[in-house]
């Protein structure tokens, strides 16, 4: 440590030593500093990431609901068009005249299409009906304070009349904040008030589940077979090494590439739907399958050669040996493995883009052969639309999909460390 | 499901395993449990019989219900499918009634079974040729029907790509509206972006948290960089779209030069950010790799730390270092949800980082995701472009794999 002291240093050596000694100390410090930025640099873009995509979408957790009291008009049950019937009636209500200018901007303001779905589900009968609907997207960005009124109207989207009729409600007590259920519990709709993730929650799940089945036992079972009983000497050998070499390689395959796969052999050499759940799993076992070899095959590397070595001196087979005494103990790290595989199937998007998984889908898949939307695909096809109220609801997406892998991710990890410490014992 | 029918025939399959194990497993027991204990003849636990018998009518039973699915593949009946559910039911009893006349103390039952899970298992890791068998097998399929169309010259080394032009037999739209050289371009030119990025930030990340940092900043840096890693690709897409795109159109704004929103600077920065982590756990992994000896050595001939760990194990550890970094372009290049959601669709030969380009999996998603029409020239370019894009990455892992391993063992 002395050595290293500058002061002791710098009355032993030359002035020009000293120099360089100087230089060389900048250099070390410049180095450091180096080191520093870059992992400053990750944590800020993570950061950024993570506070871009929860203040864009913590608001749309909540929603504005609107209650309004129609007189439908005797003559307007005749009306066919519902869209007229209810602008029409809003008009009454805001007592403001019924052209077309005003009829567009009161239908702005509610979710028509839901307000319209209630009016049609009512009885239509002239009289005075109680609609509790969606804030329209316009209006819920506004009442979120994601539209600035101190704008000119021109530069905004709301006009000044449309903040008028919200202000109205709002000091009637008409207008309230709620959780936004229908995030999860409605599916995919053209209106950004009423779209939810049903449909993409059902379809990932299923996806998911499909491709666990698949490629749990299969790749627990090649890793195991790769691990004790595959040849290791001669042509056999050969081939073993060829398969080893294989699996790793198909681990850094562009998940596209499997996308690619799916397409021309489920679904054009043996005929399967497009866009259904059965496929995504088929793909995304395909997927899985290396990583949960690799993933399995370290677990039990891991573990003592003398144990199998034990069982099989006291005469066990080396099946039994292999999997009453070696198997058991690479579990935990094999489940860990199995799981992050999962976590990374349910964020996969590409390949079930190929398969055809981007179809707008508006009903809750019931079963593997119905078509539906996965987590990743929604927000996909939500993010290309433009609109504040779009991305709010993607990020709220995203944030959902984040927090789900988080929940996976951390059971993955307490399961091992319990299992581990059992074992232990 | 829309048709139960096979569904149904695998649960009597099942049922008819359930079985075969119990009644083997009685008759077994009732042979070698009266020749217990003590020594016994019996080469075989009961438990062995019965798993045998299980497994040659699970055999038997898999193989009757592929043939029927295959057969009634084209036209379901009730008559085939009453024909089908008969051969379940009787097939299966030829080899419990093998099993049954197998019940004898001298049967090995147990070096059977073992055989046929180890048999197996053997069929399972060979899944992983079929995989790759698959991939390679679609791709040349589907593409050597698109060189039908398009010339594999004009598509190599054209430098015209525009698949929306439709194409007429001999006519003039014909060459040059595949040429992928522009696409090929683009692809490397994001990569590029992303390793200027990852290649530097990762390997110093790996360094400083593994010789530098305190055991407090590493307890936070290290479970955040692999929460990078942990961020589904469509995230960062997304990320790239609403924050980093409009970030760097502001700042060009400001600075007075107009860039749209959709560039390739923005795809490579994001792609670059989440290679980081790939980048420094494999390069953390080859630093470590590197005997203390050398760096006790260089730190005893006086060398600061930072001049032992460039001059000997920076040195050292490069071909690894180098195979990482091959890992991590072969990522980049068949990285799809971000250039799908940031690089735009336009092909652009261009070496400008603030327009936008595109990439070969962009154009593979804008390929199939648009028309449902199999067979055109359209999709079928998807699959030529899938094809180099495997070729690309398989040429790269193998470099990477190779260079590591011969590494692995230099220090060995």
């Amino acid at each position: 440590m002395s050595a290293a002291d500058p002061t002791q240093m710098s009355t032993l050596a030359t002035p020009s030593v000293a120099a360089q000694m100087r230089k060389r100390r900048a250099a070390e410090r410049r180095f450091r500093a180096y080191g520093r930025a870059a992992v400053a640099f990750s944590m800020a873009a993570l950061a950024w990431l993570l506070i871009s995509i929860v203040s864009t979408g913590a608001s749309a957790f909540t929603q504005h609901w609107v209650t309004i009291d129609l007189n439908i008009a005797a003559q307007d049950a005749e009306v066919p068009n519902d869209r007229r019937r209810l602008s029409d009636a809003m008009a009454r209500f805001f007592d403001v005249p019924a052209d077309a200018q005003t009829r567009r901007e009161l239908l702005q303001i509610v979710s028509a299409s839901a307000a319209t779905a209630d009016l049609r589900a009512g009885d239509g009968d002239a009289g005075s009906v109680r609609l509790r609907v969606p804030a329209s997207d316009l209006m819920d960005q506004y009442l979120k304070g994601h539209i600035d009124p101190a704008l000119p109207e021109d530069q905004r989207k709301i006009t000044d009349r449309q903040v008028e009729w919200i202000a109205r409600l709002d000091s009637q007590g008409r207008v309230s904040r709620q959780f936004n259920r229908g995030l999860f519990a409605n599916p995919d709709s053209r209106d950004p008030e009423r779209a939810g993730l049903a449909s993409a929650i059902f379809g990932s799940v299923m996806i998911v589940l499909i491709a666990s089945a698949l490629a749990l036992p299969v790749g627990v079972g090649a890793a195991i077979y790769l691990d004790s009983f595959a040849p290791q000497t001669g042509w056999g050998g050969r081939l073993t090494r060829f398969v080893e070499v294989n699996i790793n390689n198909l681990a850094a395959v562009p998940s596209i590439v499997f996308g690619l796969l799916g397409l021309a052999v489920f679904i054009n050499f043996f005929g399967l739907q497009r866009s259904i759940p059965l496929v995504g799993g088929l793909v995304l076992a395909l997927r899985m399958f290396p990583t949960i070899v690799i993933a399995s095959r370290a677990a039990l590397g891991v573990v003592p050669a003398s144990l199998t070595d034990s069982a099989l001196s006291l005469g066990a087979s080396r099946m039994q040996a292999v999997f009453n005494h070696r198997v058991p103990l690479a579990a935990p790290g094999m489940l860990t493995g199995s799981i992050i595989g999962m976590a990374q199937a349910l964020g996969e998007t590409a390949p079930l883009l190929m398969i055809g998984m981007v179809a707008f889908v508006t009903a809750v898949p019931t079963s593997p052969m119905d078509p539906a939307t996965a987590l990743p695909v929604q927000i996909f096809l939500w993010s290309g639309s433009a609109e504040a109220a779009w991305a709010e609801r993607t990020s709220a997406a995203i944030i959902t999909l984040l927090v789900v892998l988080m929940i996976i991710n951390g059971v993955a990890i307490t399961l091992r460390e319990r299992l581990q410490r059992r074992r232990k014992l | 499901m829309n048709d139960p029918v096979p569904l149904y025939m695998l649960i009597i399959i099942a049922a008819l395993m359930v079985g075969a194990y119990r009644i083997i497993y009685g008759r077994a027991a009732r042979l070698v449990v009266p020749s217990l204990p003590g020594p016994t003849q019996a080469r075989a636990q009961p438990r062995h019989h019965a798993r045998f018998a299980a497994a040659l009518t699970g055999l038997m039973g898999v193989t009757v219900y592929l043939i029927g699915l295959s057969l009634r593949a084209d036209a379901p009946s009730v008559g085939m499918d009453g024909l089908w559910l008969l051969a379940l039911i009787i097939l299966p009893t030829l080899p419990i009634a093998l099993s049954i006349s197998n019940v004898r103390l001298d049967f090995a039952a147990r070096s059977y079974v073992e055989r046929l899970a180890e048999t197996g298992l053997m069929l399972l890791a060979l899944v992983a040729l079929l995989t790759t068998f698959g991939i390679v097998a679609s791709l040349v399929f589907e593409a050597t029907l698109f060189f039908r169309d398009v010339s594999i010259l004009e598509f190599l080394f054209g430098i015209q790509w525009s698949p929306q032009t439709p194409i007429r037999a001999g006519g003039e739209g014909q060459s040059g509206a595949f040429g992928a050289v522009p696409v090929f371009a683009g692809t490397f030119f994001i990569a590029g972006i992303a390793m200027l990025v990852a290649g530097p930030v990762g390997l110093m990340v790996a360094i400083y948290l593994s010789e530098y940092a305190s055991t407090r900043t590493r307890a936070v840096a290290k479970p955040a960089i692999e929460v990078l890693a942990g961020i589904p690709t469509v995230v960062y897409g997304f990320f790239a779209l609403i924050s980093v795109g409009p970030a760097i159109r502001d700042t060009a704004a400001w600075l007075g030069a107009d860039v749209a929103t959709q560039s390739s600077l923005a795809a490579g920065l994001v792609m670059g950010v989440m290679i980081i982590p790939l980048v420094s756990s494999l390069s953390d992994d080859v630093i470590r790799a590197v005997p203390q000896s050398l760096r006790d050595s260089s730190t005893a001939l006086g060398a600061t730390k930072s001049e032992t760990l460039i001059r000997v194990v920076f040195r050292s550890a490069l071909p690894g270092i180098i195979g990482a970094f091959l890992l991590a372009i072969s990522r980049a290049i068949g990285e799809t949800m971000i250039v799908v959601m940031a690089a735009g669709r336009a092909a652009n030969l261009t070496a400008n980082p603030f327009e936008a380009v595109t990439t070969v999996t962009v154009q593979i998603v804008a390929l199939l995701t648009g028309d449902q029409v199999f067979d055109s020239p359209r999709t079928l370019a998807a699959f030529a472009l899938g094809l180099v894009l495997f070729v690309i990455t398989l040429l790269l892992n193998f470099g990477a794999l190779a260079v590591v391993n011969r590494y692995r063992t230099r220090f060995e």
